[in-house]
């Protein structure tokens, strides 16, 4: 066999059976499988009901926030965690330890690794559902979770690599089948975004302030955020397609030639997409063109995948009428069609500037979301749990059921948010003919409450469908019986035994460790490559002069800000559109956001921008903020904000000051040596100064609380050139 | 703008690797045969219906 060269790889799988024919038992794991399968079911009807709890939070703002825990700011990104890391998380190891063992014809190499990583990432779920209502949180979309469940995550994700590279070294199968393609770019990729996404200098225990600020945080955030779509929500769940469409239909991909295409190019064209989350902004305009072809291109992978999916089922389209597991999975791919056609579009320049900030970004996701990735994992629950349980499904009616009503439930949810999403931008943007702005902001808000309301109607809908397939399948485990290990047969693979001028490789190849240690190097080394600018951090230092750092006070009142997720409908960022600029004041610029641990740029305007709340005609007076905070719907009538009254009662915890102070100057913030010491002081002195201002309206609050923390940081916003350009504008 | 450069070499060390990856599993000759994996895979499942420990 020492003949056989490389690239003589089918001459060999002809050969094999003649000179091997020794044929080996092993086991396939299922109870893995089985328990990813009830966490995926459980988490996923946790988080989609936070999710419905989240939506209708926007139409009975007043019965549904309960703060501090609850309110809509920590609400949604356990709702968002929860559906990500949780439902499709979970999801993505059911089905990839199901077929990675079945595709590699071998068992996971550790069983024990296997258990670390199913009970570690239940864990980083239990301390993200405990610790974001607590509002610990980075305020980073996607990546909340505070700096030591980062750790947990990387832990845990090395332990998923390593078994996952192991078992490929030990496998039966000298062909990797595309899927296992597909797993390995998700498990590079993640490990990559996550780390440099996480990179941040600890405060506390449950705080710290992420390395890079402004305008640079955006972009390392969206290249994470749009990436953690691609290799998280996307190659996962299109690995899946391959194994568990094909299986579902009992037919070959449609083409496998092109699946192979569709991975390649799909992986190489997807890690520059991010920039176009930031079009308009003040990222600099080349990064965002850069953006904007790639995000444009991913649109000929993305459907040739697509093509192929549903043309695996040619000639097949009688089972589609029956088999209710295919309705799941044509549905899901078309899903998959549609939301990557909607993608490129999204990322030209003139359909962003209608569709950024506006709840149609929300309809795109939830597409993606409730139809790619849940219909997707719906499919391969109701065909792999009747299958690991030796049974049929308990009811295929309910099934069915449950595809109606989901189906109508993803309808019912994006017709309305596409819809109001577009009217939401119109507003913004409609001018009186004398060129006045036509609508107050607060118009747009309850313009939008029935759109609201149908789409919570759609979200119950689909979390309904969610809850009976739990039934479902709970009654389906226990009509039948798990079979834990099942056996199977293949022919050993051939080991290759080192020969004169053999490639390095190929040793490195055949040892789980070393491959193993070469792959972290990798990684390491773009870990490294990250770190070098934090230490060169200067060079984000000032370009516009009148741009100061946050007082202490200030700084404590960002922190709150951040805390109560107020990014998630508050935007910070004034395009350069004159709809805006009216509205808001003076377009934003890099240079303002240079002291800006992390960037509050926010994706959604839910509530009005705020870029510049304390400049210009925004400005409001303290005992505004204090009434508003207290109870927004008696300020502003029709308001759907959460009231922050607890502000008003919760002492300002003044002792972390000394220790924000410094991180600030380790990251290069220009604060005085020694102005940690007098910085409370200072704190005190400017908390007076608001607690008297708001004595003289008679309202009676003593200066330690944090209502006048976060009064001053909105008063501060915007008013570093603010002031006067605003006023030129006006 | 140093994030900028710094997304782009990492994103350039990801690429990079996968188009290694690429040329590495072309050259071993992991597509030399592109429709039979395709059906094998149909054909995976355990041999029995007893539940041994292995």
């Amino acid at each position: 066999m020492e003949t056989i060269k490389q690239g003589s790889f089918a001459k060999e799988v002809l050969q094999r059976p003649h000179t091997e024919g020794r044929r080996e038992t092993f086991y396939y794991d299922n109870a893995i499988v089985r328990n990813f399968a009830a966490a995926t079911v459980i988490w996923g009807v946790v988080g989609m009901l936070a999710g419905l709890w989240a939506a209708l939070q926007l139409v009975l703002p007043e019965s549904l926030n309960i703060g501090p825990w609850f309110n809509f700011g920590r609400l949604r990104p356990l709702h968002t965690n929860a559906v990500i890391f949780a439902f499709v998380g979970n999801g993505i190891f059911m089905g990839y330890y199901y077929s990675i063992q079945r595709l590699l014809k071998t068992r996971m190499w550790s069983d024990l690794m296997g258990k670390i990583h199913f009970w570690g990432w239940q864990a980083i779920i239990v301390a993200a559902a405990i610790t974001l209502p607590l509002g610990f949180t980075t305020s980073k979309e996607y990546a909340e979770l505070e700096w030591p469940i980062d750790i947990a995550i990387t832990l845990i994700w090395v332990v998923f690599g390593w078994n996952m590279f192991a078992t490929i070294l030990k496998r039966r199968e000298r062909h990797l089948y595309v899927a296992i393609w597909f797993y390995i770019a998700t498990f590079v990729t993640v490990a990559v975004l996550h780390i440099v996404n996480s990179l941040a200098i600890p405060v506390s225990f449950f705080k710290s302030y992420s390395a890079f600020a402004g305008v640079q945080d955006a972009l390392v955030q969206w290249w994470y955020g749009h990436n953690a779509v691609a290799f998280f929500l996307t190659t996962p769940y299109l690995g899946l397609m391959y194994y568990f469409l094909p299986k579902a239909a009992n037919r070959p991909v449609y083409s496998y030639k092109l699946s192979i295409i569709h991975f390649w190019s799909l992986i190489f064209i997807y890690i520059w997409a991010g920039p176009h989350h930031l079009l308009y902004t003040a990222l600099p305009n080349w990064a965002q063109s850069l953006g904007i072809v790639f995000s444009f291109t991913l649109i000929f992978p993305s459907w040739g995948g697509m093509i192929n999916g549903l043309l695996t089922l040619r000639g097949a389209w009688d089972k589609v009428r029956e088999d209710v597991i295919l309705k799941f999975m044509v549905v899901a791919v078309t899903c998959y069609g549609m939301a990557t056609f909607e993608g490129p579009m999204l990322s030209l320049k003139n359909i962003n500037a209608i569709s950024h900030f506006t709840d149609w970004t929300i309809a795109h996701v939830h597409v993606g979301g409730l139809g790619w990735n849940g219909f997707l994992t719906f499919g391969i629950l109701y065909w792999l749990v009747p299958k690991i349980f030796r049974t049929e499904l308990y009811s295929k009616k309910l099934a069915n059921v449950h595809f109606w009503i989901g189906t109508l439930g993803i309808l019912f949810y994006a017709i309305p948010m596409y819809i109001a999403g577009f009217m939401q931008a119109s507003m913004w943007k409609q001018f009186t003919p004398s060129g006045q702005l036509k609508y107050q902001f607060l118009d747009t808000v309850t313009f939008m409450k029935p759109f609201y309301a149908t789409r919570g109607l759609g979200g119950a809908l689909f979390v309904a469908g969610a809850i009976i397939m739990m039934y479902n399948l709970w009654k389906t485990a226990k009509q039948g019986k798990l079979l834990a290990n099942e056996q199977a047969e293949a022919p050993a693979l051939e080991k290759y035994t080192a020969h004169k001028g053999e490639h390095w490789h190929r040793w490195v190849e055949r040892k789980p460790t070393p491959m193993l240690v070469a792959t972290l190097i990798v990684i390491l080394i773009g870990g490294a490559v990250e770190m070098i600018p934090t230490f060169l951090v200067k060079s984000n230092v000032p370009t516009i002069a009148s741009v100061k750092p946050y007082t202490p006070l200030e700084l404590q009142g960002r922190d709150i800000y951040v805390r109560e997720g107020c990014y998630t409908c508050h935007s910070q960022m004034i395009r350069p559109f004159r709809s805006e600029t009216e509205r808001y004041g003076e377009y934003s610029k890099a240079g303002e956001f240079v002291y800006d641990f992390p960037f509050q740029w926010g994706s959604k305007r839910t509530g009005p921008d705020l870029a510049r709340e304390g400049a210009g005609n925004n400005r409001k007076s303290n005992t505004w903020h204090y009434n508003h905070l207290d109870d927004p719907q008696a300020i502003s009538t029709g308001s759907i904000m959460p009231a922050y009254s607890f502000l008003i009662d919760a002492r300002l915890d003044t002792a972390s000051t000394p220790g924000k102070i410094k991180a600030m100057q380790t990251l290069g913030v220009p604060y005085a040596k020694g102005f940690e010491l007098e910085a409370n002081k200072d704190l005190m002195k400017q908390a007076n100064e608001i607690a008297s201002d708001l004595k003289k309206n008679n309202i009676n609050v003593p200066a330690d609380r944090e209502v006048l923390a976060v009064i001053a940081y909105l008063q501060r916003l915007g008013t570093d050139i603010g002031n006067n350009k605003t006023a030129q504008l006006k | 703008m140093s994030a900028l450069v710094v997304l782009i070499v990492v994103s350039m060390i990801v690429a990079g690797g996968f188009l290694g990856l690429f040329i590495f599993s072309v050259k071993k000759g992991q597509y030399d045969d592109d429709y039979t994996p395709s059906v094998r895979m149909l054909f995976d499942d355990g041999v029995t219906n007893t539940d041994k420990q292995p």
